[in-house]
């Protein structure tokens, strides 16, 4: 696919450039201030407990929401500064998603949903993305797959399609929300195995969101920590795991109690079996 | 106490214009992405089937019923005058200019109208939509709009197939049961239904009613809540205020028509 | 559903459509008789009362339809309704061809009859009949009845 080459960010490290990225869902503070910086090349994760908003992220990255404060920039062009169709344009350039659904059309095949992207935005002749969408299919392991309908596929090889249709256009990098969620561990395998070699092999850059701390970390670069609104710690793996934040320890370990309480604040124990005690020998209200 | 009470009516109000501006604002794209289908005329071909053509059966049973229902009422209230022969014009006088417009646009909302609004909605809840955005092809211009224009050109069609088939329902009671000549039921007619005023109006009507039921179920698709109770809803609200809108404009639309 | 058996089902639909707006044009409505404006020509008659005289009501000879009435108003220096009438160019009626407004049946519309008079002369464009006979309004009549009665005793 040819591509303008924008030298200052051709030469530079930064894909996706944060700088006081503030958002709100109506009272909640979803980012407060948040700066990030996600290199080419690697495998970034971005991590954090559930509801955090990881998933809004990526859609502010994309210029589906607009932030309340602060810019995103993609290779070089300010995202939520752009027009609609310079918008549609960088998307089409630069970003691959993977979403936690797959989100395959559900009436196409599997063949002419991997086929959607090319032809929607090329005008390749059919002979031409016949072949592409073959290859990209192989690169999942879904080749004889093709003809199925996406309600045929069971929720693994439903991203694995996913994956092969967001790599159709050869975008510069891909974003994946939450992939390892809800899988067994054979298709975790066969995800985590796909990110790692599409990275090494294709220099793609990956952005990987997602609370399945073992699988992520196997395969990041780098890990940006988020809580409540804020960059908690970010890192390589090696230097996370030596972290000072005894949170970010609980976090990283999976254990089950720590800074986050495994109680939920109640009163002490005695004063609640007496009072239902009481409560029972009592008239009833 | 009243302050809160005041201040949820205040709410809901708000509510209630953030929708209509929300719903405004996606008419005007919608429109604006109507061009897009002059590149890829298959998707409009393909809307046109599911949307006009899978409602085209009940339409030509509700049609036919209504129209024999009518011959027969008629003719009860005629005999008495022993006006019976202008049976054929209240029938279709009745058709063209009220019922014809009426029932395809309220049996179009509780059919095309909530399987539209539960396709799109699903669509919003599994994220085709938002998938579809991020692979950079515009929603809008792929889903939304082709589904508009068929429901579009859809209601005329539609209505047009229900009235000739309601007339000929008519005819068939008033011949075969009620025993009138066959040529003057349509000689009774062609005297004095006017093309302009009768029938073109009711097209006219149908145009209307399929503008806004179409609009109405292809928005509470879009702006539903992503969730199957959201789904239900949305859909619900599509049959219900498509309904009240034919029903609402039928009024107004007669007044300003066949006023006298 | 493969797309060529769509595309027929929705050229299906679209042509049984447009068989109904047909239908519904030709035979249900008097599509058929807006046609010929080029064959007609115009008339003008005056009444004292018109009754339920309306535009497009019918203008007939003999019980036959020969045309439509045109238009309708008031000439207020002679107090009397101008009823114009468009007459199909078929057809022609002498100078002295007398006009009243009948009604068709006991509750039907009211049309107006033409009854030809034997003038050599014929009626072209623009002109008007001299002899006319104003509807009849219900009440005068009983009105009359009522005089005539009175008299009698």
């Amino acid at each position: 696919m040819l591509r303008k080459i924008d030298i200052s960010t051709e030469l530079s490290d930064v894909i996706i450039k944060i700088r006081g990225l503030s958002f709100s869902r109506g009272e909640r503070k979803i980012f407060d201030n948040i700066d990030m910086d996600i290199e080419r090349g690697k495998v970034t994760a971005i991590m954090g407990p559930s509801g955090t908003g990881k998933t809004t992220l990526l859609k502010l990255i994309g210029g589906q929401l607009k932030p309340d404060s602060g810019t995103i920039h993609v290779d070089g062009e300010n995202v939520h500064q752009l027009s609609q169709s310079a918008l549609y344009d960088l998307r089409q350039r630069t970003m691959g998603m993977l979403f936690q659904s797959g989100a395959l059309l559900t009436d196409l095949t599997v063949f002419e949903n991997v086929a959607f992207p090319l032809r929607e935005h090329t005008s390749l002749p059919e002979s031409a993305i016949h072949h592409l969408v073959l290859l990209k299919l192989e690169v999942v392991g879904l080749r004889g797959a093709r003809y199925l309908m996406p309600a045929e596929l069971s929720g693994g090889m439903a991203r694995r399609v996913a994956l092969a249709r967001a790599i159709a256009l050869d975008p510069e990098m891909i974003m994946f929300d939450e992939p390892f969620t809800g899988q067994d561990p054979i298709s975790m395998g066969v995800l985590v195995k796909l990110i790692h070699d599409m990275n090494h092999a294709l220099g793609m850059t990956s952005v990987v969101v997602s609370h399945d701390v073992d699988e992520t970390a196997s395969i990041s670069d780098y890990i940006y920590v988020l809580s409540q609104g804020r960059v908690v710690e970010h890192g390589t793996p090696g230097n996370i795991k030596d972290s000072d934040s005894t949170w970010v320890q609980q976090f990283m370990g999976g254990l089950a109690d720590g800074p986050v309480p495994f109680h939920f604040t109640a009163r002490p124990l005695m004063e609640d079996m007496l009072e239902d005690g009481l409560r029972k020998k009592g008239a009833r209200r | 106490m009243i302050a809160g009470w005041l201040q949820g009516i205040g709410h809901w109000v708000f509510n209630r214009f953030s929708r209509v501006g929300r719903g405004s604002l996606f008419l005007l794209q919608c429109l604006l992405s109507l061009s897009y289908m002059v590149k890829r005329p298959l998707l409009l071909v393909r809307q046109l089937y599911y949307v006009g053509v899978q409602t085209l059966l009940i339409i030509l049973v509700a049609g036919l019923f209504v129209g024999m229902v009518l011959a027969l009422q008629a003719y009860i209230v005629l005999v008495d005058f022993g006006a019976e022969e202008s049976i054929s014009l209240m029938v279709s006088l009745s058709i063209l200019r009220e019922l014809g417009p009426v029932f395809t646009g309220l049996l179009f909302a509780g059919r095309a109208g909530s399987a539209l609004t539960a396709e799109i909605g699903l669509m919003k809840s599994t994220e085709q939509l938002s998938g579809m955005e991020m692979m950079a092809v515009n929603p809008m211009k792929y889903i939304i709009a082709p589904r508009f224009l068929a429901g579009f050109i859809s209601v005329p069609l539609l209505t047009a197939i229900f009235m000739a088939v309601a007339i000929f329902g008519g005819f068939v009671v008033a011949t075969e049961m009620l025993g009138l000549y066959e040529g003057v039921y349509w000689s009774q007619m062609q005297a004095k239904v006017d093309f302009y005023e009768d029938l073109m109006n009711g097209m006219i009507k149908s145009l209307v009613f399929g503008f806004v039921v179409v609009w109405i179920a292809v928005f509470e698709g879009y702006d539903c809540v992503p969730t199957s109770e959201g789904l239900g809803q949305a859909t619900t609200r599509t049959v219900v205020h498509g309904s009240l809108a034919v029903l609402g404009l039928d009024f107004i639309l007669t007044a300003l028509m066949f006023s006298v | 559903m493969s797309t060529r058996n769509i595309e027929i089902m929705v050229g299906g639909f679209v042509v049984l459509a447009i068989l109904s707006m047909v239908m519904l044009s030709l035979k249900v409505s008097n599509l058929a008789s807006y046609g010929g404006d080029d064959d007609v020509y115009q008339i003008q008659a005056q009444f004292e009362n018109i009754g339920g005289l309306k535009e497009r009501s019918p203008v007939n000879a003999g019980g036959v339809r020969v045309g439509k009435v045109a238009d309708i108003s008031y000439n207020n220096e002679q107090f009397t309704a101008v009823v114009t009438m468009q007459i199909e160019a078929a057809y022609r009626f002498p100078v002295d061809t007398s006009a009243s407004i009948l009604t068709a049946g006991l509750l039907g519309e009211q049309y107006v009859g033409l009854d030809p008079g034997g003038d050599e002369e014929y009626l072209s464009q623009g002109g008007e009949l001299e002899l006319t006979q104003s509807a009849l309004i219900l009440e005068q009549v009983i009105g009359q009845f009522l005089f005539s009665k009175a008299q009698e005793e």
